[in-house]
């Protein structure tokens, strides 16, 4: 809402030298949050002119430019440039005359731009000054020729400054309107409120005796609303005026002109104008139609299916049966509370009008204007609700101005349709403010602040009996009161009060192991990102299954990107699109690492809930269960990538390139970082290299994968051949962790440390050879390390000779070499048993 | 031993004054190993003379005896003092050797770092753990009832219109992207005994443009707390508290009037701090207020018993006042540099 700071002082007082800032400040204070400040930004000198005289000189680029005497000030006065009286000036223009009044800004002045002015060489003359057009102004988009004050149906000595006669010297306010908050949405609502905020005094412009207007036989209207929305009738209230003899062709004077284009709106017709001023003034909105064009008295009523209509604006809408319509004998002649329609609207040539003032259902304008994406000025007031009992004050106001400005002449009697919904009033307990507050209030403070915003209050048993003020319907609960009595005193008055919480246990497991598990990354090496998490379907599909075939995901209906609606179902695109970014920016060494959620639905599952319980009341437990059945999987997940060095060229370090080592290690630390164990197999995955492709499994559940991206795969993401990556579902991880450890006491006997070759097939993994020497070797072996993995001469083609370093230790005794043997040849039987392992001399 | 040499204190000092001045003339390990071979080994003159103490009449025994062992003595001590000097020589060069250039070495470990965000997020979470909250979690992708439903958000309402919502697939699930942690307060409220003091911090979904100062995807939290006599008062101490906890003592807050369905009365928190890029100044940084009762009476809880306050903040525009953020693009963009000059620490 944009309020311009001369039509607020007509109905709050504002202090001599109040500045927009001041207005800010103190409208902030009461809830109306600051947005912008709105000026025309035309600094003078800028006078009113009168053309004495033009001489018409053809140029050669075949423009006709008019050589201009224009006076400037009384003959004899010096001009407010300091120049002389009469001006020559040159006019591209030629919609003027000799004996004109016209704006003419000289030189020292500044236009909306900045556009200076200055006295300046021009087709063969020196142009002192300009006369303006109504868009050099930025008063309207008026630019065919320049503004000549009779149009405005101004007329004003020569020499008079142009910027106060306009209103150019207006500025405005703009403030956010919070969606409870609908009589914000008038200078009567806002002035109110600086009120509220300074104590300065405020003049109802609704209640103005010289709009009392009696209610008599009106212009014929219905109601006929056979499908109320929840159970509301659609329309409550229609107040008409008739006006007639208007004449529509007169300029909307100057002063309305501004205001309007300060508050943002377009100055169209006097007819038209006033209708929008009275609307912005008062928050009703109005509607005006051309009486002439209505056949017969106005039925409300829902649209059937398939009815059109052509709204204002030109577009031809399909309208459906939750739509309420304004309708005549001829059909449809306007969406109620949303937009009037073409085939009634005023004109140049209408001479009786009309006027409207309706109060709707906020439900059914809500979903109207939704519906057909048409938020306009009437459906933002109606949505958040309109004083129902203005209707016909604003009506009177309509005609007031139809009559001084347009000439016409008002029926004595309005017509009015409905009754006004009339608050129910609140019980407020003594002492319920001051608790739910926390500052002990005075009885007279409480009653003062309500009376203050328009409430009346009764003195009820154990406290008061409050009724809201009409143009409030947001206010239906002691607690909105408490609001209330809390602004008007100021939430400055609230004191700071820590409150003690019961005990707390601190993070829950879940949630130190995942801070462990970042911690560990990042100190390894890894940087976190935080990604996206939107994905075209094909990201998704490669990376999300390690088999072939579409994957299952979340679709955003109004996705930002079209190419991207769905959400991720796995991390590494997000991590690979940031490698991707880094490397662009030449940072070609990179361990990335992201903790997230992803969201796994499963294919064919519908999730949601078609109908939800109502938000009045606790659900039951059923519908409850209903309600978390429909929420898709959404696990945590860790992922890491792996690019370019590990260790980078260094003075006696020769360079360590980055491959699945590091992504296997990177799981290796996730486990650790968890306590669980992590079981780490030959695998494959679509996306991943098919001899580099590590499968990870928890208690024999897959949990996640790491290897390096197949080459083509990495092509095509434009990264270079070898990128590692791994990814793990963290919650699994965690969930099969052992809550506490069961420690093992620590041996100091001395230990026995032995080595072990075997020679394998190749196709053997190491790890199931060492977990069968370690099971062979029984309890005295305490650790067990692959040290070599030997293949060629003295080898076998097809196999690989495995080198293990095992440290013994007994718990009793100190272990002799030979119990150690026994120990290691024990081992190496059952990895020979499994897997037909020789030993290597 | 035809040739064995005549014992007297004159041959016995000529054999001690040559393996002295072998010894001292040795100039590395390997040279007094050989010096030590010829000087005290077996056919050494020293051995020698001590051969032929067996020939030596009785009387004569014991003093020649004396004179030998006092001269095997002498250069067993010369011995030992020279092998030391040596040793410590040897050791001091060839800790010369092992010098290195302190600044020039290789690492094999590089710099990693968490995410600020991330990091500022376990930082509010450890404020609040300290006071006794709890930490509270919920999922991303939510019921519109958790969302808005038992939020007092009216099907029909503009506030529900204005929460830029992204809508799943298709909408008749009524599954939303949550457009806050609320939803998260509401599962607290519906599972916990009370009374409820949480924090549900997290990422929130809005279809707002990708700029300096907006993401469509960013990181929240809110707390909530419910209790009998809870009051205003209670929730401006407990972000007094907050503020100051996060960016130190200078810095105050303050609450201004404003607007949301979960709450009543409701405010927006601004907070200052002498600090600020431009000068000490009054920033907005986020929602709070009182439980609307209507909320609690969702979750089932009488909102004539208890009462509650709850507040919310956005993650990355407190790293933005707190660190001098300009951009809130680079948060997301996974730049490494961006979280390297944080590291560890926010």
């Amino acid at each position: 809402m944009r309020v311009p700071l001369s039509w607020l002082a007509e109905y709050v007082d504002l202090a001599p030298g109040t500045t927009t800032e001041n207005v800010h400040a103190a409208l902030v204070s009461v809830g109306l949050e600051e947005e912008d400040v709105h000026t025309f930004d035309v600094t003078g000198p800028v006078v009113v002119g009168e053309v004495l005289e033009f001489v018409e000189e053809p140029q050669k680029n075949g423009k006709t430019i008019r050589w201009c005497q224009v006076r400037v000030a009384p003959d004899g006065e010096t001009a407010a440039d300091g120049g002389p009286s009469v001006h020559g000036i040159v006019c591209g223009a030629d919609n003027f005359y000799v004996g004109d009044k016209v704006v003419v800004t000289l030189p020292g002045a500044v236009l909306p731009g900045p556009f200076p002015i200055a006295a300046r060489k021009t087709y063969g003359h020196v142009s002192d000054g300009m006369i303006a057009s109504t868009r050099e102004l930025g008063l309207g988009d008026e630019h065919d020729g320049i503004l000549r004050l009779s149009t405005l149906g101004v007329d004003a000595e020569v020499g008079t400054d142009a910027i106060a006669l306009l209103g150019l010297d207006d500025a405005a306010v703009e403030i956010n309107v919070t969606p409870d908050r609908g009589y914000a949405f008038s200078i009567r609502g806002v002035a109110r409120e600086y009120s509220h905020a300074t104590g300065a005094a405020f003049r109802d412009p609704a209640t103005r005796p010289e709009l009392d207007t009696p209610i008599g036989d009106g212009f014929p209207v219905a109601f006929d609303d056979r499908d109320p929305i929840r159970g509301q009738q659609g329309v409550r209230l229609f107040s008409t005026r008739i006006v007639r003899g208007v004449d529509a062709s007169r300029p909307t004077p100057p002063w309305m002109v501004s205001r309007l284009k300060l508050a943002g709106i377009r100055s169209i017709s006097l007819l038209v104008d006033i209708t929008n001023y009275v609307m912005l003034e008062l928050g009703q909105p109005m509607h005006g139609y051309d009486l002439d064009k209505l056949t017969g008295g106005i039925v409300v009523r829902r649209a059937v299916p398939t009815e059109t209509i052509e709204t204002l604006d030109g577009q031809t809408r399909t309208l459906d049966r939750e739509d309420l319509l304004i309708t005549d004998g001829s059909g449809a002649i306007g969406i109620g509370g949303v937009m009037g329609g073409a085939l009634t609207e005023m004109s140049e040539t209408t001479t009786n009008v009309l006027i409207e003032a309706a109060n709707f259902d906020p439900v059914s304008i809500a979903r109207t204007a939704r519906r057909h994406k048409l938020p306009s000025e009437a459906s933002r007031r109606f949505e958040r609700g309109v004083d129902p009992v203005i209707a016909t004050a604003a009506t009177a106001r309509v005609a007031e101005l139809l009559v001084s400005l347009a000439g016409g002449t008002a029926d004595a009697v309005a017509g009015l349709v409905g009754d006004p919904a009339t608050p129910e009033p609140i019980e407020l307990p003594t002492g319920y403010v001051s608790t739910l507050i926390g500052v002990d209030y005075t009885d007279d403070e409480i009653r003062n602040s309500l009376q203050e915003i328009g409430a009346s209050t009764a003195d009820a048993d154990g406290g008061l009996l409050v009724t809201p003020p009409t143009w409030r319907p947001d206010i239906t609960d002691k607690s909105d009161l408490a609001e209330e009595v809390a602004r008007i005193v100021g939430y400055d008055r609230i004191p700071s009060v820590l409150p003690v919480a019961p005990a707390g246990r601190g993070l829950t497991r879940e949630q130190r192991i995942r801070r462990t598990v970042a911690d560990s990354l990042a100190a390894a090496g890894s940087t976190e990102i935080v990604a996206f998490p939107f994905l075209p379907a094909a990201a998704n599909d490669l990376y999300g299954s390690p088999v072939d075939g579409p994957v299952a995901a979340v679709k955003v209906a109004n996705a930002l990107d079209a190419s991207a609606p769905f959400l991720r179902t796995t991390l590494l695109p997000g991590l690979i699109e940031a490698a991707r970014r880094n490397l662009s920016r030449g940072l070609v060494d990179l361990s990335l690492f992201e903790i997230g959620l992803v969201f796994t639905p499963e294919a064919g599952v519908a999730y949601g809930s078609a109908e939800l319980p109502s938000g009045v009341e606790r659900p039951s437990a059923e519908q409850l269960a209903v309600l978390n059945a429909g929420i898709p999987p959404q696990p945590r997940h860790a992922a890491v990538l792996f690019l370019g060095n590990t260790i980078a060229k260094q003075p006696g370090q020769p360079v360590v390139a980055s491959g699945i080592a590091d992504a296997l290690d990177a799981v290796k630390r996730i486990a650790w970082a968890t306590g669980a164990e992590i079981d780490v197999v030959q695998g494959s995955h679509k996306a991943l290299h098919p001899g580099r492709t590590a499968e990870l499994r928890i208690g024999g559940t897959v949990i996640g994968y790491a290897g390096e991206l197949l080459p083509t795969v990495a092509a095509e993401a434009d990264l270079p051949r070898v990128v590692a990556v791994a990814e793990l579902d963290l919650d699994a991880l965690i969930a099969a962790t052992a809550a506490e450890l069961q420690a093992r006491p620590i041996r100091a006997l001395p230990a026995a440390t032995q080595d072990l070759s075997i020679v394998v097939p190749r196709t053997t993994p190491a790890a199931a050879v060492l977990t069968a020497v370690r099971e062979g070797a029984g309890d005295l072996l305490e650790d067990i390390r692959l040290v070599d993995d030997y293949r060629g001469q003295g080898i076998d083609a097809e196999a690989k000779s495995l080198t293990f370093a095992l440290r013994f230790r007994a718990d009793d005794r100190t272990l002799t070499a030979a119990e150690a043997s026994d120990a290691k040849l024990a081992g190496y039987a059952l990895a020979a048993e499994r897997f037909g392992a020789v030993i290597r001399d | 031993m035809s040739d064995s040499p005549h014992i007297s204190e004159a041959t016995v000092n000529a054999a001690v004054e040559a393996a002295l001045e072998a010894i001292v003339s040795a100039a590395d390990s390997s040279a007094l190993k050989q010096v030590r071979t010829e000087h005290t080994g077996e056919s050494s003159p020293l051995a020698k003379l001590n051969g032929t103490l067996r020939a030596v009449a009785p009387d004569q025994k014991a003093a020649l005896g004396k004179l030998v062992g006092q001269a095997r003595g002498r250069v067993n001590a010369a011995f030992a003092a020279r092998e030391q000097e040596i040793l410590d020589a040897e050791n001091a060069a060839q800790l010369e050797a092992e010098a290195v250039d302190v600044t020039a070495l290789p690492s094999r470990y590089r710099a990693g770092a968490r995410h600020p965000l991330t990091l500022l997020q376990d930082r509010v979470c450890d404020v609040f753990t300290g006071m006794g909250w709890e930490i509270a979690e919920g999922p991303e992708v939510e019921s519109e009832w958790f969302n808005f439903d038992a939020l007092n958000f009216d099907a029909d309402h503009p506030a529900r219109a204005m929460q830029d919502t992204f809508f799943v697939d298709p909408p008749e699930s009524h599954l939303v992207l949550r457009t806050h942690t609320s939803p998260v307060q509401v599962r607290s409220m519906l599972d916990r005994e009370l009374p409820v003091y949480v924090l549900a911090p997290g990422r929130v979904y809005r279809t707002d443009e990708f700029d300096a100062t907006h993401l469509p995807v960013f990181m929240q939290f809110e707390g909530l707390a419910v209790d009998k006599g809870l009051t205003m008062a209670h929730l401006k101490g407990t972000l007094d508290h907050f503020v100051k906890s996060i960016f130190g003592d200078e810095a105050k807050i303050r609450l201004r009037p404003s607007y949301f369905p979960f709450t009543e009365p409701s405010a927006e928190l601004d907070f200052w701090h002498p600090t600020f890029k431009h000068g000490p100044r009054w920033i907005e940084w986020g929602g709070c207020g009182m439980v609307n009762p209507n909320v609690l009476r969702a979750a089932g809880i009488d909102p004539e018993v208890y009462s509650g306050f709850a507040f919310g903040m956005g993650i990355e525009r407190g790293l933005m006042l707190r660190n001098d953020v300009q951009d809130m693009r680079e948060m997301v963009e996974g730049d490494v540099r961006f979280s390297q000059q944080f590291g560890m620490v926010v």
